[in-house]
């Protein structure tokens, strides 16, 4: 193999790799990186040269080692894959005012304020997959209950109209493309969602509710906690941040389940495993391509992984990699739906670390649950190589998945 | 002083090692320890335990162990 002769001082590795040949494996060429440089200089798509690190520890320690910047990373200058819109939200963000944004909204989205919620996303389900059933078969998994759950839940917990879906759901699709796609309709999508926001929050200080955006807009006009541009910005951001990313893995994890029978045949019979399937499946399957965690800059020099990287450095963390890593997992390739020590960094690490991620867990607990009990049967009408994705996404998102049972 | 403790609902998330740095350590076995028993009080102690998302870290006078956060 071409990787054994190269030298630490040759010619950096062409990133993004080619896409893999399965829908569940990582591209081949993360696994012979993480053996041996979990740290490797590789060239972006634009010329620039980033550190893609693959190795758990190392990863881990790029979420979470103040001395890797969301921040610098989103100054011009640096490369821009995918997500761009992060740069403008929280996720641009470094503490302390990263802290402060994050402290506002926080408390919505503990283990315990999600757990208050479970019974109104089980309902949910139910109504859902209740309307599901009486539809001509076969029915596409994602228009009708894998995308809906996870907007309604949000909206409702911002105070967002649900019945809005139709107008925001083409601005946020836009949102979370590929910046490099089309980045003149991205902005576009951003400045429509944002006046959206504006529409939205005028009315929510007209007649306040009992939700979360009424909450953020007396910390602006109360607290002056956060200015009215962040406000904007932290709604819409909490608006789409959970969309894409929680559909696309109910029709992952249903996808990922249906190829291993006998893990889903236990699993059938032992659904108090469920929680702990849902941490295997977060760690087995892969957002997107780019790997999952955005782009770093290191402020000074540090060393990660035996290697000196050097202030202003752009450091890409392969959660996707790190995910498969033996050094932290047994058996990493190995489906295992009742391993017990998993820490998976599906939802990333550090101060960034998931904000939805209790919320998104309890989603797709009640979710799985719902597809198990309801459609014991269910099955995809087409194989894998018929399912479309929409293009230009940093994630990777379902047209539609098609299912009967 | 403030005495600093993390219970067994952490799940790792690395949140109160970026929020509050040399505070708090994510060990071998994925669970975050404060790297001192006894500390002075500080503000981003506070942050961190605002931004535990299980709210597994909990803050007590270390003379009187009244519970100061949350
Ligand atoms: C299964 C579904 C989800 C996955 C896999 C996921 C994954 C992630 C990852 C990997 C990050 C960190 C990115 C980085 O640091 O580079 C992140 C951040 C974030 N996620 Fe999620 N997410 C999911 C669902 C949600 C939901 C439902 C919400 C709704 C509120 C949400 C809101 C956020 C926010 C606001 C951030 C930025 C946090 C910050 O910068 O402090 N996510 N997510
Ligand atoms: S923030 Fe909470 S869950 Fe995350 S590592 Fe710290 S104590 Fe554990």
């Amino acid at each position: 193999m071409a990787l054994q002769e190269t030298a630490p001082t040759e010619e950096p590795i062409a990133f993004p790799f080619p896409p893999p040949s399965s829908l569940y494996e990582p591209s081949p060429e993360y696994a012979e990186l993480r053996d041996r440089r979990p740290v490797t200089q590789v060239t972006l798509p634009d010329g620039k040269t980033a550190w893609l690190v693959t190795g758990h520890a190392e990863a881990r320690q790029v979420m979470i080692d103040p001395r890797f910047s969301r921040k610098a990373a989103s100054g011009p200058d640096t490369p821009k894959l995918g997500l761009a819109a992060a740069d403008d939200s929280i996720l641009g963000m470094d503490p302390p005012e990263h802290t402060r944004l994050r402290r506002l909204v926080a408390s919505a989205f503990t283990a315990r304020r999600v757990e208050e919620l479970r019974p109104r996303v089980a309902k949910l389900v139910d109504e859902l997959l209740d309307r599901v059933e009486t539809l001509p078969r076969p029915v596409d998994l994602v228009e009708n209950f894998s995308l809906p759950l996870p907007v309604q839940v949000i909206c409702e917990l911002l105070g967002v109209p649900a019945t809005d879906r139709h107008v925001f759901h083409a601005w946020s699709d836009a949102v979370m493309n590929d910046w490099r796609a089309d980045p003149a309709k991205s902005k576009e999508a951003i400045e429509e969602l944002s006046r959206y926001f504006a529409r939205l929050i005028a009315a929510k200080r007209a007649e306040p509710a009992d939700d979360l955006m009424t909450a953020l807009i007396a910390a602006r006009d109360r607290d002056d906690k956060l200015s009215e541009h962040e406000l904007v910005q932290l709604g819409l951001g909490l608006l789409i941040a959970g969309h894409e990313t929680t559909a696309n893995q109910i029709n992952m994890f249903l996808l990922t389940l249906l190829r291993y029978p006998d893990e889903l045949a236990r699993l059938r019979t032992t659904p108090d495993d469920i929680p702990r399937a849902v941490e295997e499946l977060m760690r087995f399957v892969q957002l997107g391509q780019g790997g999952g965690g955005l782009l770093r800059v290191t402020l000074e020099e540090v060393e990660l992984g035996g290697v000196r990287l050097p202030a202003g450095a752009a450091v890409l963390p392969a959660l996707l990699a790190a995910n498969r890593d033996p050094r932290a997992f047994d058996q990493p390739d190995r489906l295992d739906l009742s391993r017990a020590d998993n820490p998976h960094l599906g939802f990333g690490a550090g101060v960034h670390h998931c904000l939805g991620a209790q919320l998104a867990r309890m989603e797709l607990q009640e979710a799985l649950r719902g597809l198990l009990r309801r459609l014991p049967g269910v099955r995809v009408t087409v194989p894998d190589s018929e399912l479309r994705f929409k293009s230009g996404m940093t994630l990777r998102s379902l047209e539609a998945l098609p299912v009967t049972w | 002083m403030w005495r600093v403790r993390v219970d067994g609902a952490c799940i790792g998330s690395g949140s109160c090692v970026g929020v509050a740095p040399g505070h708090f350590a994510l060990g071998s076995d994925n669970r975050s320890r404060p790297l001192s028993d006894e500390i002075e009080p500080d503000e981003a102690i506070l942050d961190a335990v605002a931004s535990c998302p299980v709210e597994a870290i909990t803050i007590e006078d270390a003379d009187t162990g009244e519970p100061v956060e949350p």
